[in-house]
């Protein structure tokens, strides 16, 4: 296209394109040592991928554990203690080890490549951002494997229960202390980046909305990660060192961990899911081949959300007894969040109006994600009314809800951006039948899974149990078939990532036909380096 | 005619749809419930819960709409709209409008539920890993409440037991029912002894999570007769899953009976403690206290679970200075999650728990304690805290030929009448 071709007349005086030069070679360096040593964002990136990959199917693994044991009733799998470390490891693997690691991955390929900048600020910080992660997973799952079992008081770590734990509880907060500095750092290498590393003419309100939704998650992290830093330090010196922050025996107050926690817990809800914003507003208008609308709306609704997440943590604690006033505040505080984040959903239908739409596996991942994810929002927004919390409150019908918000949520925005930017990374294109293939078993099965519990809630199931009464038993086997479907499809992706990293058609530098942006002006697969040079902006270059 | 035969075919039609589907597939929505704010907090879940189909109608229909027409195979060009300010106003005022119309009705019924001004009685309910106490404050009454034995049993890993038995209250009978009246304003003061339990009834629109060393409150005013369950809500540990509650709803001339009943039990089992207990009584007793309070963390044969919860089989507490066991039952274990049970079980029932572990699991002190011997150790002299840390019953310090060493001098266990009956 001519808008590339005027972007490398520019940018490049050697013209030797963005990945290559002739006086200065310097490809990864060989063997496995590459990717210790790495402080490639490319390479990085990939290495977060990968290992938010694996964490996936140890996550999903546990996962299976659950669903297995509640087949049917009756205990017949495992012990009760055993089950409740399923779930919180599930919980902390998924959160921390999978949805987290993929999003840095992305933003460590991506940003780079989508601002023109010839890698992350801080690149030696990045190796080590990537490297404590899996010391720090080696550590939490190595507690299931001691004689005090794993953390099995809720990923929540409420006390008093949590101190019951036995001498394993170190490890864990060990754990969770390690990855809390790898995010911040992660995080403080994006907002460097982001701010430093634009070329002359891509202003902040030019940026791609994957960068200004990373911009805003970065933000959160710095912001919050010390707070849940605190709290768990709190609950190490209670448990190891006879301090009393949460007994009141001592004088403290169990419910301030909860306040603490949340206060970090639910900007992380956001975390978690504010780059997936980011990821289907890049995809829709490429397949629809129409620019993103309301470009401007999208960056304010960013913020408002983000700006919001910090005033209704205490949604997640209606029961706990809070006075009438607190209950109302942080009903109404909760409730406005839904006007953001519809005028997202109302931006992106905008987008796909009148557009010229084809329906390759990354359009079907990120649409499957406008409707699954505005299903766990309006479930959301039944949540906020208190009163009628108070029934939902630790029922499957929460569990539904975030389910359907992290996994057709959050997650298929990040097969979504694998399978949108996999022909960039590998040079290949990947098997377009088995990608939709996948997206399609994927979507039944996530749905006869997670569709159910809104009805066991509703009945009045609670979540966190290994048993239950007889009249939920027909809707726990339909979601453990749901949950057995679903995992097995998952091996399709690990298949098809493979099978596109070993060969197939070969794809071009542009790859979409609709797609605009800087990381779609250099070669497929983007060279080791690029944008050694500072890019000139066209505006055809640009996304918006 | 025509009509009278409609009419006599109709039951006929339904029966099958009514016996089959609905009793199979259990109920899929939230239950209307039996008190005013239940009804109203039901009411406003099926509004937000249409409202939420509509919203969702609308845009899935637009999305949907366009996905079939504007599509690149049919020959559709994009048009190139990028932007416009009123329809983003539009789009943001009018989500605006219909959630301060919800706001309204929601903010109504919390304020309902929050009023607690004006309770006829009240209930204190204390959560303990893993069953209920409820006290009535009024009446004098308190007794625990824990999953029905059988069930119990029937949950335990491969049981081998029948669960459709149980039918529809699988995981929720009890063996002592909260009785209440209908018609009168109840107030229930929720606490913990432990850890953090939540006291569910889904009938009644009650969830209020029970907090150790605090105290919330809530309200009930039942309008039907019934039995109403529900369950614990907040993760509590192991057996969170298992520890049910029934609420049974009656009119005052029934519940009033049932006071005097419950007073006159007590008044018995006071006696009780008077008498003489044989062996087999204590035995017979302690094991189902054993398995009701101790079974969960020590387990069911005593043997512990290696590395949390030491055992009871064959441990120097078990087996060592009976004083030294009883105190550390009654008192706890400071710093381990061993609860005090002084409050949690009768003079009786400590009795019986510590004789039935003193000859249980192979540990053949054949010791004998006597309620009444629990009552003055209790009652009579300061109980010494037990410092010997249940962690370290394999060190030499609380060995059996240690421990009479590290009682206090004026040993409690003087007043405690025991018979050895080997």
């Amino acid at each position: 296209m001519s808008s590339h071709e005027d972007v490398v007349h520019h940018s490049n005086a050697e013209g030797a394109g963005y990945g290559h030069h002739d006086h200065d070679e310097h490809g990864p360096a060989p063997g496995l040592m590459r990717w210790v040593t790495t402080t490639n964002h490319k390479d990085i990136g990939t290495l977060y991928l990968w290992f938010s990959m694996i964490m996936f199917f140890i996550g999903g693994a546990m996962a299976l554990v659950i669903r297995a044991e509640l087949f049917q009733p009756g205990i017949q799998i495992v012990d009760p203690m055993f089950f409740n470390s399923m779930t919180t490891m599930h919980a902390l693997v998924m959160i921390f080890g999978v949805v987290m690691p993929a999003f840095v991955g992305l933003a460590n390929w991506m940003i780079p490549m989508m601002i023109g900048a010839p890698d992350m600020a801080l690149p030696r910080l990045n190796n080590w951002s990537f490297w404590i992660m899996p010391f720090a997973f080696a550590i939490l799952l190595s507690t299931l494997f001691m004689d005090s079992g794993g953390p099995a008081g809720g990923w929540t770590l409420y006390p008093p229960l949590v101190l019951q734990m036995g001498d394993s509880f170190a490890y864990v907060i060990f754990a969770i202390h390690f990855l809390g500095i790898s995010s911040v750092m992660g995080s403080i290498n994006i907002v460097a980046t982001i701010f430093n590393m634009r070329p002359p003419g891509m202003t902040f309100m030019k940026m791609p909305m994957f960068v200004w939704t990373w911009l805003i998650t970065a933000y959160l992290l710095i912001a919050t990660i010390p707070v849940l830093a605190g709290a768990v330090t709190m609950l190490l010196t209670d448990r190891f060192f006879g301090t009393s922050f949460f007994s009141a025996s001592g004088g403290g107050d169990p419910v301030m961990f909860q306040h603490i926690f949340w206060f970090f817990g639910h900007p992380e809800v956001y975390i978690l899911i504010l780059p997936a914003f980011g990821i289907v507003s890049s995809i829709i208008p490429t397949f629809a081949r129409k620019p993103l609308f309301g470009y401007d709306s999208m960056v304010y609704a960013t913020a408002s959300i983000a700006f919001l997440s910090f005033i209704v943590w205490a949604h997640h604690m209606f029961t706990t007894g809070m006075p009438l006033a607190g209950e109302l505040f942080f009903m109404f505080s909760t409730m406005m969040i839904s006007v953001p984040t519809g005028v997202k959903v109302f931006n992106w239908v905008a987008t796909m109006w009148k557009g010229s739409m084809s329906f390759e596996t990354p359009m079907l991942f990120a649409i499957g994600f406008v409707i699954m994810f505005t299903i766990g929002g309006l479930s959301g927004l039944m949540l906020a009314m208190t009163p009628a919390d108070i029934q939902y409150h630790d029922t499957y019908f929460v569990v539904a809800h975030f389910h359907y918000v992290l996994v057709p949520g959050a997650i298929y925005s990040i097969m979504a951006a694998t399978y949108y930017w996999l022909p960039k990374w590998t040079g290949n294109m990947y098997d377009e039948k088995l990608g939709k293939m996948h997206f399609w078993i994927s979507t039944i099965f996530v749905n006869v899974l997670f569709f159910p519990m809104h009805f066991v809630g509703l009945a009045g199931m609670n979540r966190r149990i290994p048993d239950y009464s007889l009249q939920f038993a027909d809707w726990n086997m339909i979601a453990t078939i749901g949950a057995f479907g679903f995992g097995f499809s998952q091996l399709m992706f690990f298949w098809i990532v493979l099978k596109c990293i070993k060969g197939g058609e070969k794809a071009t530098g542009e790859v979409w036909e609709g797609a605009r942006g800087l990381e779609w002006t250099v070669a497929s697969p983007a060279p080791y380096h690029t944008f050694e040079s500072a890019p000139t902006i066209g505006s055809a270059t640009l996304t918006r | 005619m025509r009509s009278s035969v409609l009419r006599a075919m109709l039951p006929a039609l339904l029966i099958p749809v009514a016996g089959s589907s609905w009793a199979d597939w259990g109920a899929l929505n939230m239950p209307v419930g039996v008190t005013e704010v239940s009804r109203d907090v039901q009411g406003l879940h099926m509004l937000i819960f249409w409202i939420c189909c509509v919203i969702g109608a609308v845009v899935f229909g637009v999305m949907i709409y366009s996905m079939f027409m504007h599509r690149k195979s049919k020959g559709a060009k994009p048009a190139d709209f990028h932007e416009s300010t009123t329809v983003e106003i539009v789009w943001t005022v009018v989500p605006l409008v219909i959630l301060i119309a919800m706001a309204i009705p929601a903010a109504k019924v919390l304020i309902k539920m929050e009023d607690f001004s004006g309770s006829e009685m009240s209930i204190k309910i204390t959560g303990y890993q893993w069953r209920w106490q409820y006290e009535y404050l009024d009446e004098g009454i308190a007794f625990y409440s824990a999953l029905d034995a059988t069930q119990n049993a029937a949950r335990q890993q491969n049981a081998d037991i029948d669960l459709e038995q149980f039918g529809d209250t699988y995981l929720r009978d009890v063996d002592n029912e909260l009785v209440v009246p209908v018609g009168k304003k109840i107030r229930f003061l929720h606490t913990a002894a432990d850890v953090i339990h939540s006291w569910w009834v889904p009938d009644l629109a009650v969830k209020k999570d029970a907090i150790p060393g605090f105290i919330n409150e809530n309200w009930a005013r039942i309008d039907e007769p019934g039995i109403y369950r529900g369950k614990c809500a907040e993760l509590c540990g192991r057996d969170h899953g298992f520890m049910p509650i029934v609420v049974r709803a009656v009119p005052q001339e029934e519940f009033d009976t049932w006071v005097a009943d419950q007073k006159s039990a007590m008044a018995n089992a006071d006696a009780a403690v008077e008498r003489n207990w044989s062996q087999d009584e204590l035995l017979a007793m302690g094991e189902k206290i054993h398995g009701q309070s101790c079974a969960g963390c020590h387990q069911q044969e005593g043997q512990g679970i290696p590395g949390m919860f030491p055992a009871i089989a064959g441990s120097d507490i078990a087996t060592g200075a009976l004083d030294t066991h009883v105190q550390t039952v009654m008192n706890g274990v400071e710093g381990t999650p061993m609860a005090a049970f002084r409050d949690a079980l009768s003079d009786t029932e400590l009795a019986a728990v510590v004789t039935f572990q003193r000859n249980a699991f192979g540990n053949e002190t054949g010791d004998v304690v006597q309620p009444l011997a629990v009552r003055e150790s209790r009652a009579g002299k300061p109980i010494d805290p037990i410092r010997q840390s249940l962690l370290d019953v394999g060190s030499p310090a609380a060995s059996p030929a240690a421990s009479p060493a590290a009682s206090p001098a004026a040993s409690p266990a003087a007043s405690l009448a025991v018979t050895g009956v080997n």
